[in-house]
């Protein structure tokens, strides 16, 4: 009796142990991969597989959409397609990659390509688009990685000057009185300043003072060279500082904000320099905060923003690359995109949409406009490290010294720029 | 009057027989098995990627991934540029942090703990129950609390405000307690001579700048969220210590200080342990508040080696730097896991000391 319930539990001991060796092996994580992949310029890869997307969303309205769009062409082209959100984009997608079973299209930051595309991980599928010419052209340089358009942009986003229209009229402005040069601004942002509120907001990093450099004639690279300690960039965040001591200028975070639309929608701030996205937070949390969206102001070189964007990027491994670039065309033709817009707010990263666009959003233009002279974040590989620590420095850019912050920022950059 | 508990001989042979010990091997098998793949393997394949130029696609198995030595340390450890300064930037936030959060938890769980071990106590229940309250909480869900009520216009600066201080911008301050303290005192800029030199990429100013206001709130926060399950640990101990000794040193005419510092407390020492070790490896491995918090930010003053582990391999791309980073971080756990166990060891009294025990030349 019991050896035999000892036998009984040996062997179910044993079958225990074997389920789990072969769930443990089993898993695809470490197999070698590689044989399905290798397209670098040999062509698409074309089978019958279902294709993944994975994005990372801004919220339902965005899911939805996507969601929408991609049954549209499954039903259509008759090739499956799941689209899965992300809560994590940039840890999944490594997982993915080191798995050898990354998602076929997902969401990518230019930033992150110059990393991705150095270890293979990427089909660099931009110059295969039938539609490649109806792209902006900084949005193919945004995606350009030594000489290869890697990706399709599947919209973008720029920053502008958003004020509240009843704290400016309280002021006594007009519309004649938006301000188009920095002498302007200082003025206005001085006017508007009162106990409890500043004039002009911004979120404490280069994503947005960077419009004050790139105003100033300055930015990061030029031509691959980096130019971060330029007398022009140090001539911009001397007058940003300038402005933040006196107090007419502040940081979103010095204010008690998160960010630079939770500021304007507290009238922590008149104004704040934002992008696109702010109109969804204003129309869901601070309805009542009228606004309207202008340019930004020229600064002693003219004018000038920051664009941002995301493209679709293609995986390496990809067993069916061929349909994967059959739904992105879909998913950036000029009727898609307006239907985008219309349901989670970016602009269409393609010109020939440009008049439908900015027909639906009348009060929206200033954003359109600043694609023509907007600078992008260095997308260098490494960059996003240089990024980062420019912005801890910024921070304290107040009582820093802004020609010894770009010094340390110009290192790291000549680093990574090689 | 003590009982003794004679432990049953052993009839048979001493071996163990042949059967048994497959026996033994089957029913430890899935343990083992469970350990070699979630925790062996992957520490192993991780030991490799940190001396290899893996670059995270496909295996790091395969054959076009080669063997780089230590060039992976030395990055983070002597490279002179941004991963090193990263590197030493996390090392002195969680240095800081380390040594002010272990100290602080374990003298108030070991409070608490005395608090509610105290049979006079009413209510001993409730007050254990809302100690240990927040060592259930989710960290995530105690991390947005936090966020709240340190906000610029949140709770904790409201209730600085009745006082006439105004708080701080707790979040976004980047400052160092060190330097704000310093600064207080006219020291702005720093020494030079701390100033023109450095470690690890950092100056010796910079690594003296102390937890930032931000760091601080995080301190906090560890001290809060963890002395619940501490004081646990010391409440358990606690009524393993006999009442008798206690009695015995009452009536002695020993304090209830003297009597907590000089009988108490030693029979604690291996309670204390636990603690501290359990405390020191939880701050050095403090990742999660930060990584739903704060990335880091501002100016890089909650940067921890375990998150910047994390943003070198899965955003930076850095893979092996990633592992590196780990690896020190498991090197410098053990080795201070081992100076606490030698600081807290079993000493025999020495003479001198037993001398002061002996009364009047009557042995003990």
């Amino acid at each position: 009796m019991t050896s035999n319930t000892r036998a009984l539990a040996s062997a179910g001991a044993l079958v225990v142990a074997g389920a789990l060796v072969l769930s443990g092996c089993g898993g695809s994580g470490f197999d070698d991969t590689g044989d399905s992949g290798d397209a670098g310029d040999g062509g698409l890869t074309s089978s019958d597989d279902a294709l993944s997307i994975l994005i990372g969303s801004s919220g339902e309205a965005e899911t939805a959409a996507v969601e929408e769009a991609v049954a549209a062409w499954s039903a259509e082209s008759g090739v499956d397609a799941t689209v899965s959100v992300a809560n994590d984009l940039p840890q999944q997608l490594s997982q993915g990659f080191a798995a050898g079973s990354p998602p076929d299209l997902f969401y990518l930051a230019p930033e992150a390509i110059a990393g991705y595309a150095g270890n293979g991980s990427l089909v660099a599928y931009g110059s295969e688009l039938e539609n490649i010419d109806d792209f902006y052209p900084s949005l193919v340089e945004n995606f350009t990685v030594e000489d290869e358009f890697y990706c399709a942009p599947k919209d973008f986003s720029t920053l502008a000057l958003i004020i509240n229209t009843d704290l400016w009229e309280a002021a006594g402005f007009t519309e004649a009185d938006i301000p188009t040069t920095w002498e302007e601004l200082s003025a206005v942002s001085s006017a508007l300043t009162t106990d409890g509120r500043v004039g002009l907001a911004f979120g404490p990093e280069y994503q947005r003072v960077g419009t004050f450099m790139a105003q100033a004639g300055g930015g990061m690279v030029v031509d691959g060279e980096a130019i971060a300690n330029s007398s022009e960039n140090v001539e911009a965040l001397e007058y940003v500082q300038e402005h933040m001591v006196d107090g007419t200028f502040a940081y979103s975070s010095d204010i008690g904000a998160g960010w630079g639309g939770e500021a304007f929608g507290k009238q922590l701030a008149a104004m704040v320099i934002e992008g696109n996205w702010i109109g969804g937070a204003m129309s869901a949390d601070f309805p009542d905060v009228p606004y309207i969206v202008a340019e930004l102001p020229a600064g002693p070189a003219g004018q000038g923003t920051l664009q941002f964007t995301n493209c679709w990027g293609m995986a390496a491994d990809s067993p069916n690359q061929q349909a994967a670039l059959e739904l992105v065309e879909y998913l950036t033709s000029t009727e898609q995109q307006l239907a985008f817009s219309e349901a989670f707010g970016p602009m269409p990263s393609i010109a020939s949409a440009a008049d439908a666009w900015t027909d639906a959003n009348p009060d929206l233009g200033a954003f359109l406009t600043g694609a023509d002279y907007a600078q992008f974040p260095p997308n260098q590989e490494g960059s996003v490290d240089v990024i980062a620590d420019f912005n801890a420095q910024l921070e304290s850019l107040k009582t820093g010294d802004p020609q010894q912050i770009l010094d340390s920022v110009q290192a790291n950059l000549e680093a990574v720029t090689g | 009057m003590t009982t003794r508990v004679i432990a049953p001989r052993r009839s048979g042979p001493s071996r163990i027989r042949t059967g048994e010990g497959v026996a033994g091997w089957v029913f430890t098998a899935p343990i083992i098995i469970i350990l070699g793949v979630f925790l062996f393997i992957p520490v192993l394949m991780a030991l490799w990627v940190s001396v290899s130029d893996w670059t995270g696609r496909g295996s790091p198995l395969s054959g076009n991934v080669s063997f780089v030595g230590l060039d992976n340390y030395a990055a983070v450890t002597t490279g002179g540029g941004l991963p090193e300064r990263n590197f030493g930037i996390s090392l002195r936030n969680i240095a800081w942090y380390t040594l002010l959060v272990v100290p602080l938890q374990t003298i108030l769980s070991l409070f608490l703990a005395v608090l509610v071990s105290r049979a006079i106590l009413r209510g001993r229940g409730v007050f254990r129950t809302a100690f240990y309250f927040p060592s259930v909480t989710s960290t995530v869900a105690i991390v947005v609390l936090w966020l709240f009520l340190f906000s610029t216009n949140g709770v904790i600066n409201e209730v600085l405000s009745w006082f006439g201080i105004n708080g701080p911008n707790w979040f976004s301050d980047p400052r160092g307690i060190v330097h704000i303290a310093a600064g207080a005192v006219g020291l702005g800029a720093g020494p030079e001579a701390l100033v023109s030199s450095g470690f690890l990429g950092i100056t010796w100013w910079e690594w003296l700048a102390g937890p930032s206001v931000a760091l601080s709130a995080f301190i906090l926060m560890a001290v809060f969220t963890t002395s619940g399950t501490f004081m646990l640990l010391f409440v358990a101990a606690l009524q393993g210590v006999g009442v008798e000794l206690g009695e015995a040193g009452m009536m002695d005419g020993a304090t209830g200080w003297q009597r907590f510092w000089h009988i108490t407390l030693p029979q604690l020492r291996p309670t204390l342990f636990t603690v501290l070790t359990l405390g020191l490896i939880g701050c050095w491995q403090m990742f999660e508040q930060i990584y739903t918090g704060t990335q880091g930010g501002p100016g890089k003053t909650t940067l921890t080696p375990a998150y910047l582990s994390y943003q070198s391999a899965f955003i930076s791309q850095d893979w092996g730097q990633g592992s590196a980073i780990a690896f020190i971080l498991f090197v410098i756990i053990i080795f201070f896991t081992i100076v606490q166990r030698w600081l807290l060891r079993e000493r025999p009294v020495s003479k001198r000391r037993a001398r002061r025990y002996q009364v009047r030349g009557q042995r003990s």
